[in-house]
């Protein structure tokens, strides 16, 4: 319990009469690298919504290394070290790619307590070289291929210096060399230590990363094991092959 | 006692057929802001323009002012076909629709109030056809015929476009539009052209709810102003885009202004719509009867 | 540093063009400057909301006109103040009106802020129309002083200077928030407000900063007003041609940056006034109109857009 970075605890969201999520149990160690599946419409991207503050959650609590976030807006969650990426990619398209990633520096990274970015210019560097993006630096997000605006969600998700990271389909729509590319700096990123949630449709992908598995249906948690474990479950199997 | 008893009860029923008034000025916003999500904020400059044909086909030619609105609605029509098409190959297709769309549309409010100072002048004018002097009388309520008449046409207008929206493939298209553009794509249809047509009505609209404002108050260019803030004020009221809500909510508003007009002077009831507009937006943005 | 070297570039600029008109001395080219001045002022003013964060606001004439109204306030009670005491009380009440709205609206999406505007210019000016004690729908006289207080000179020169002073200041302040964080937060919620409140940014916070002192320099804009026309009525303070100039200036200049509301002012505010004096008032007016919707759809950049890239 003590070394969980991450609580989720009877978690509920509903719209209208639609039930998107109904009391979600979770728990995240500390640099522990978990997958997040489930069929189209079961409620992943409403989780990840709940938990970094898009959404407002209507019962249960989240509970992140010591602080309860309920009544906590996106940016507060973001300061306290929580960083998403979207699925779809939501750069800042009137700024250059230096300039996008400067902004979390700016408002993420430089307010945490004893942190001072002494040079943001040159952080804003390691971060696009990080992803392979500093040649274009100076660039505007519309230049860029598909998998360079995934490079550059996660860099920008990366310059809050997050201990948390909740990499939202980072992969959909790119080939299989693209889709090693992003694990290998997913990889990467958590060997410096970030917890990840990865959040996939591509299971080889899901598979390759994860240590531990959490399948979601029809806004449940239906299943929470190891990838070997969970992937024989019957209910699982049901879930995505329809039964 | 009973004087102040006959004044509530003719500021209530004159409040009510203003406000069925209102619902027509409100219907082509409710369509464009409600249903396509164009900000069109110089729909009552259109208005205005429909009151000054109703004029001048009333004043040179000595047409009846709502037979004129009617043979005119081709020409309001093609002249929102043609604003959604510079609008849309402009601001839409290139997903810079929100300040330049708004400048935009400020810039054509701003341009026909203008152009008609420049024709017209700032002098009041007004139409005449047999229903605007008389009333009718039950008891002690007075029903003015400038007021009963618009009330009728603009429940007229209101129910026709219903209909069509209900009955018509291209009503039902636009109302998919409104739900979903995607989904629209996917059924074949294009949605730029669903939304042009939609675009065109609601001007259209405007051609009518010109010439009946123009029977119920003298009209000059600036008066447009005056409903921007009643129109939007209605139309989010009523939950955007639903017709039966603009009409509950036009009336909810008519009365009011007409109750403060009675009890308070002429000159507080603009602050009415607008008050009741930062109100709604304040506590209720998805209008009285929408979802939430 | 750059910010200060910035600032004692744009006083200099501004003691040459008040050497240069005193050098012309002539009454009216104190009258027409002023009235530019004014719009450089609200331009920049309209620019660090609408161009900054890309929130439109239809109401300046409400802002500059409750600035032009506190300082009819101040004339008439007992207080004589300095103007430049007047226009900061002007500014501040402005600057809390806009709060204000904002608080009210900012959390929806942006359209609607901009129609909150448009409701409450008129708001604005029924209250005003209905306030006796500043004259009501009849108007308001205020004396304007003969002479300057602090140079041998008219008031009108002294107006003026008065005005060139906030230009400098409100150009100055533009252009530290483009190179500073509160610009980066600006755009990033002009550009994708979820995302940017993904990457840490207080959005409504820093939306409450814009609104706050973009109303406050409207405000302290229109504080002169009043010993500028030395008759002010609600028709006229709240005319909606404030509202179009102010945007169609740093739409025609170009929004992004400082400078494009300073051209776009300097451009149609001079034109304007060559325009009223050689055709018509109304004329000059549908011109403004004209370039305004001519701009939007032909140059979306502005004209600062056609010298980068």
């Amino acid at each position: 319990m003590s070394d969980a970075l991450l609580t989720v605890a009877g978690l509920g969201k509903h719209f209208g009469g639609f039930v998107a999520l109904s009391d979600v149990q979770l728990q995240v160690a500390e640099g522990e690298r978990l997958g997040l599946i489930g069929p189209n419409g079961s409620g992943k991207s409403t989780l990840v919504n709940c938990l970094c503050g898009t959404l407002r959650n209507d019962t249960g609590q989240v509970t992140f290394s010591g602080h309860k976030l309920n009544g906590l807006s996106a940016h507060q969650r973001t300061r306290l070290g929580m960083a998403r990426s979207f699925q779809l990619p939501r750069p800042f398209p009137t700024l250059t790619l230096a300039e996008n990633v400067r902004v979390p520096i700016l408002y993420a990274a430089d307010v945490k307590p004893g942190r001072v970015v002494t040079n943001p210019r040159q952080r804003c560097e390691e971060l696009l070289d990080m992803v392979g993006l500093l040649p274009k630096a100076d660039r505007k997000p519309a230049d860029l291929t598909q998998i360079e605006m995934r490079k550059l969600e996660l860099a920008r998700a990366m310059a809050s210096e997050p201990r948390l990271l909740i990499a939202d389909e980072a992969m959909a729509g790119l080939s299989h060399q693209e889709v090693d590319d992003i694990l290998a700096l997913l990889m990467k990123l958590s060997a410096q230590g970030v917890t990840i949630i990865m959040i996939e449709h591509i299971m080889r992908a899901v598979l390759a990363f994860s240590q531990r598995l959490v399948v979601l249906v029809a806004g449940r948690k239906i299943a929470d094991g190891t990838p070997q474990d969970v992937v024989r479950q019957p209910d699982v199997v049901a879930a995505y092959l329809g039964s | 006692m009973d004087l102040s008893l006959d004044l509530l009860g003719n500021a209530l029923v004159s409040g009510l057929l203003l406000g069925g008034f209102y619902a027509a000025v409100t219907i082509g916003v409710s369509i464009s802001f409600g249903m396509l999500d164009i900000v069109n904020i110089a729909h009552p400059a259109f208005i205005i323009l429909g009151s000054y044909t109703a004029y001048i086909a009333n004043s040179v030619f000595g047409f009846d002012p709502i037979l004129a609105s009617i043979v005119l609605l081709p020409a309001f029509y093609l002249l929102g076909v043609a604003m959604y098409h510079v609008y849309d190959v402009s601001f839409e297709r290139r997903g810079d629709a929100s300040i330049r769309g708004l400048a935009f549309f400020f810039g054509i409010l701003f341009i026909t109030e203008v152009t008609l100072v420049l024709v017209f002048g700032v002098d009041y004018r007004l139409v005449d056809a047999p229903y605007v002097g008389p009333s009718l009388h039950f008891g002690v309520i007075d029903l003015p015929l400038r007021l009963l008449v618009p009330f009728l046409v603009s429940m007229a207008l209101i129910g026709s476009l219903q209909l069509f929206m209900s009955y018509t493939f291209i009503g039902r298209a636009i109302q998919a539009v409104a739900q979903d553009p995607m989904a629209l794509r996917l059924m074949a249809a294009n949605p730029s052209r669903i939304k042009r047509i939609a675009f065109g009505l609601s001007i259209a609209s405007a051609s009518i709810a010109g010439a009946i404002l123009i029977i119920i108050q003298p009209v000059e260019p600036s008066i447009a102003r005056d409903y921007i803030g009643r129109i939007f004020a209605i139309c989010v009221m009523g939950g955007l885009g639903s017709f039966s809500g603009t009409v509950v909510a036009a009336m909810i508003l008519g009365v009011m202004e007409s109750l403060t007009s009675t009890f308070y002077g002429p000159s507080w009831s603009p602050a009415v719509a607008f008050g009741f507009l930062l109100i709604t937006l304040a506590v209720r943005p998805s209008g009285l009867f929408g979802r939430s | 540093m750059r910010n200060v070297r910035f600032t004692v570039l744009a006083l200099l600029v501004a003691a040459a063009t008040f050497a240069a008109a005193r050098l012309i001395d002539n009454a009216y080219v104190f009258f027409a400057g002023y009235v530019v001045l004014q719009y450089i002022v609200l331009a920049t003013a309209w620019n660090i909301l609408g161009g900054y964060t890309g929130y439109v606001n239809f109401g300046t004439a409400a802002f500059f006109a409750l600035g032009a109204y506190t300082t009819v306030v101040l004339h008439k009670t007992v207080l004589v103040l300095p103007l430049p005491a007047m226009m900061l009380v002007g500014g501040v009440i402005s600057g809390v009106i806009g709060l204000g709205m904002g608080y009210l609206t900012l959390r929806l999406r942006g359209t609607f802020f901009s129609i909150a505007t448009l409701a409450m210019a008129v708001v604005a000016q029924t209250l005003i129309t209905n306030w006796n004690f500043v004259g009501g729908s009849r108007g308001a006289y205020i004396i304007r002083p003969s002479d300057s207080p602090i140079f041998s000179g008219d008031y009108i020169q002294y107006l003026f200077v008065v005005m060139l002073l906030l230009s400098v200041i409100s150009v100055s302040i533009a252009r530290a928030i483009q190179h500073s964080r509160l610009g980066y937060g600006f755009s990033a919620i002009r550009d994708d407000e979820l995302a940017a409140e993904a990457s840490g940014v207080p959005t409504l916070k820093l939306k409450l900063i814009a609104t706050t002192l973009s109303g406050g320099l409207m405000g302290m804009a229109g504080a002169p007003l009043p010993y500028y026309v030395t008759y002010l009525d609600p028709a006229s303070g709240f005319s909606l041609s404030y509202a179009v100039n102010t945007i169609a200036m740093p739409l025609i200049g170009g929004t992004a940056t400082w400078l494009g509301p300073v051209i776009g002012a300097v451009l149609l505010g001079t034109l304007q006034q060559v325009a009223t004096v050689t055709i018509s008032s109304a004329l000059s007016l549908l011109l403004v109109g004209l370039l305004l919707v001519g701009f939007v759809i032909a140059a979306p950049k502005g004209i600062v857009g056609w010298f980068t890239r």
